[in-house]
């Protein structure tokens, strides 16, 4: 009940922010509630079951990009209904072909998803359209931006910690720890599986169809910047995927350090980039949060 | 009839390449998401070596093929190593592979930016054609795909027909009884490792030879090899070779057929199929 | 007594290799019935085959009256099969509390809230695991594995429970108490099929048994009888004339 007080009280304070800032600093929370967002709702399926995702940017884009297609002929409240059912149908044929086989091919196909995407929207555009690139032309403001992000990503949040409860967390829960003994033990591995990853997936695209006005200009490159999924599992992942809180808790530092890197190294900041990723997997293998849940386990032990 | 001689071709170096992909992931257990990235270090190399130094490609393989060897045995023992202990011979090795490999990807892909710029890349290297079976080849594409026939067929060989070759198979079939009949699986595994990116090497060397190519395309040489590797089997040698040949044929076909822009579409496209048709691999006992 | 489990030419193919060939048996209810047979026998792939971990390559499964074959594990276990394994599987990252939920959550009966905790608590009372019932699964000694993997299988509500050599690396003393925590079960009128090497437990536990070898049925009765089987003494010992 505290925890839940304290949550909606920053929640509120977060969302008057905008008034008190510049542009420059309206610009970093629109990026840092994004980024809260795609590694909250990455780990809303990835982090339970252990079935990680690569292919974050390729539903974040496709967001993105049915927004630009579709912002000249449709209201935007119905672009973003379309861009959330166009995810969770790409998200549905994904997992349907992948899901019910052993992880490896679910990671192998998410891999080179982004890429596909791109490929195929990019030969779409020159063949069929004739038109690659295109213009968003909408009259939402930097702060709806932000509040649309903030709303979305709260959202994501409140919908983890409540799976969590429910059976469909405990289910995902089990199978990322022992698949055999869960179907053993009464799991429909596929349906939970799906049902995860779909959810995940729709809150990544809208993410993307919600940012998308601040580009203005969209081509297939700009929207599927490998870069974003890649981000998105190193925040999860260190702070923790299988918490709640572990996301937000590695997304915001790690998305202040990455924008203070690519202005101060704009040249090396890809390689920095790995080299911290690389580290994150080897010394903190379960995040920040398990570590110190480990480190003040070990020392109540101690103290025993 | 040009369709099939430029599709052989093209399999030849795919073939190559799933050939050191299939090694890695069925002897060393590590699935290794910056494949590509080594194969392209490689092609980069190969060019640099020509533009600036005049040095021969062929001769540059005697270069870069051991380069690959040792590079790779280097990164298992300080970057892999460690995660196999860490796992215990249980299934959180590939996760972590994964993981770390996926970071790996992003440095080499950064350290090629950085190096090489994000240009499109190519050299004009025996650009002239040759009459096979009345079809015109340039000369570069018959070279590359004889280098990836003499080192994939002579590595084929090797597995199948040495002793050293048997040590390995039998990792492959069953790291954990190994030791028993006194195999030392991490030496093997290091090998396999630093094997697989050997091959690597040689393949981004042929991928040099008569390609065009830049810094961000690693990801699809990692995912057309993998979608070998699943097709032919994981860990089966001849189902690659010929998983290898086929997708190169496909994918010569669709992009002489209907749009070069649709490649990695039918890599996927085959991918689904094979998925859905014969997740063990189209070469593959059924489970 | 209905008949519980019923299986008709039961066929699982490996490559080449008939794991299980054509076996055929039932078991009624509340009986205690011993599979053996020397390693490699196919005991193991025919408790998959029942337990749905394999999909059979010919043969029936019948539940309690309904067909079940190739049916997914999942739909069998909530069709009232519960099993343990012979390499013990528990859920690390859970505690033993929440491993026992797992079954009574998503098995047969759904239950939800306090229910399931109850049917949770009493499981791990049953094979003395209540103390710690908030401790990570993954600290437990070997023993205590076991035992946290018979307590899920409980906590299931199963019709037949599935046990494969589950009392298998036990000392004598562990043994003992083992057969007992068995024996209470199956007088309190559960069905088992036990996988088991150990002859005394049989013994003491099972009045049925059936003996299994290169992947056929050889032999089926009480096991007395069974054990004294010319076939059944051929299997384990090599044929006489080789001996």
């Amino acid at each position: 009940m505290i925890a839940l007080g304290v949550a909606l009280v920053g929640l509120v304070a977060l969302a008057a922010l905008p008034f008190y800032l510049s542009d420059y600093g309206l610009g970093l929370m629109i990026g840092m509630a994004g980024y809260v967002t795609l590694a909250s709702a990455w780990a809303l399926f990835s982090g339970q079951t252990r079935y990680i995702s690569l292919a974050t940017v390729a539903f974040y884009g496709v967001g993105a990009y049915t927004i630009a297609v579709l912002n000249e002929t449709m209201a935007y409240p119905a672009a973003l209904a379309c861009a959330g059912l166009i995810g969770a149908g790409l998200a549905l044929l994904v997992g349907l072909s992948t899901l019910r086989l052993s992880g490896i091919y679910f990671v192998i196909f998410t891999f080179g998803l982004a890429e596909l995407v791109r490929q195929v929207i990019t030969w779409f555009e020159v063949n069929v359209t004739g038109t690659l690139g295109r213009y968003i032309f909408l009259d939402i403001t930097a702060r709806e931006i932000y509040w649309q992000l903030l709303a979305l990503g709260a959202f994501t949040i409140a919908l983890t910690a409540w799976i969590m409860r429910r059976r469909l967390g405990l289910a995902l829960r089990v199978i990322g720890d022992d698949e055999t003994v869960a179907a053993h033990s009464g799991i429909d591995l596929a349906r939970t599986k799906l049902t995860a990853f779909v959810l995940s997936a729709t809150i990544i695209t809208l993410a993307g169809a919600i940012s998308s006005p601040r580009w203005t200009y969209v081509e297939p490159l700009i929207v599927f910047n490998p870069n974003v999924s890649f981000l998105t599992v190193i925040m999860a992942l260190l702070g923790g995927a299988n918490r709640l809180w572990g996301p937000l808790f590695g997304a915001v530092p790690l998305f202040l350090l990455f924008e203070w890197l690519s202005v101060q190294f704009p040249d090396t900041y890809p390689v920095i980039l790995g080299l911290l990723f690389i580290g994150v997997v080897f010394l903190l293998p379960d995040g920040i949060l398990g570590g110190l849940a480990r480190l003040t386990g070990r020392n109540g032990k101690a103290a025993r | 009839m040009t369709i099939l001689v430029l599709g052989l071709v093209l399999g030849g170096t795919y073939a190559l390449l799933a050939l050191g992909l299939t090694i890695q992931y069925g002897i060393a257990r590590i699935m290794n998401l910056a494949y590509g990235e080594m194969t392209l270090a490689a092609a980069f190399v190969l060019v640099f070596l020509f533009n600036q130094l005049g040095l021969p490609p062929l001769l540059s393989i005697l270069f870069v093929a051991p380069a690959g060897y040792v590079t790779g045995w280097l990164l298992y023992t300080v970057m892999m190593r460690p995660l196999v202990a860490r796992s215990g011979g249980g299934g959180k090795l590939e996760l972590d592979s994964i993981l770390a490999t996926f970071g790996l990807l992003f440095v080499v892909q950064g350290l090629l930016l950085l190096f090489f710029g994000s240009n499109f890349t190519s050299i004009s290297y025996l650009d002239r054609g040759v009459s096979v079976f009345g079809v015109t080849v340039a000369l570069n594409r018959l070279i590359a795909f004889a280098v990836c026939i003499v080192a994939g067929g002579g590595l084929a060989l090797a597995l199948t027909r040495t002793r050293w070759g048997l040590i390995m198979r039998a990792v492959a079939l069953t790291p954990g009884s190994a030791p028993l009949v006194g195999i030392d699986v991490t030496r093997v595994a290091r090998q396999a490792f630093a094997l697989g990116t050997a091959l690597a090497a040689i393949g981004g060397t042929s991928v040099a030879m008569y390609q065009t190519f830049s810094a961000t395309d690693g990801v699809v040489f990692t995912m057309k090899a993998l979608v070998i590797v699943i097709m032919g089997g994981v860990g089966n040698v001849p189902g690659a070779l010929a998983a290898g040949f086929a997708l190169g044929l496909i994918e010569t076909f669709v992009a002489t057929v209907i749009d070069p822009g649709l490649t990695l579409a039918a890599t996927f496209a085959i991918f689904l199929i094979v998925l859905l048709w014969r997740p063990e691999g189209l070469f593959g006992r059924r489970a | 007594m209905s008949t519980l489990l019923a299986i008709d030419g039961a066929t699982k193919v490996f490559g080449g290799l008939k794991a299980v060939n054509q076996v055929s048996f039932s078991i009624s209810e509340g009986e205690t019935v011993g599979l053996l047979g020397p390693n490699g026998s196919g005991k193991t792939t025919l408790i998959n085959l029942i337990s749905g971990a394999l999909a059979p390559s010919a043969g029936r499964f019948g539940i309690g009256g309904r067909d079940m074959t190739g049916r997914r594990a999942d739909v069998i276990a909530r069709a009232g099969v519960a099993r343990t394994f012979q390499l013990v599987r528990i859920l690390p990252s859970l505690t033993l509390e929440e491993n026992v939920l797992v079954p009574a959550i998503f098995g047969r009966k759904r239950h939800w809230g306090e229910a399931a905790q109850a049917l949770a608590r009493g499981a791990l009372e049953r094979v003395g695991l209540a103390e710690s019932a908030g401790r990570q699964a993954a600290e437990l000694t070997y023993l205590d594995q076991k035992r946290l993997e018979l307590a899920r299988a409980l906590a299931a509500e199963p019709d037949i429970l599935l046990m494969d050599e589950w009392l298998a690396g036990l000392n004598p003393t562990e043994l003992q108490e083992a057969i007992r925590l068995v024996r209470s079960l199956s007088g309190s009128g559960m069905t088992i099929l036990m996988v088991e090497h150990i002859m005394e437990a049989v013994r003491a536990l099972c009045p049925r048994s059936l003996v299994m070898n290169a992947g056929a049925l050889i032999a089926d009765g009480p096991t007395a009888d069974v054990l004294a089987d010319s076939r059944v003494i051929a299997a384990y010992l090599g044929d006489a004339e080789h001996a």
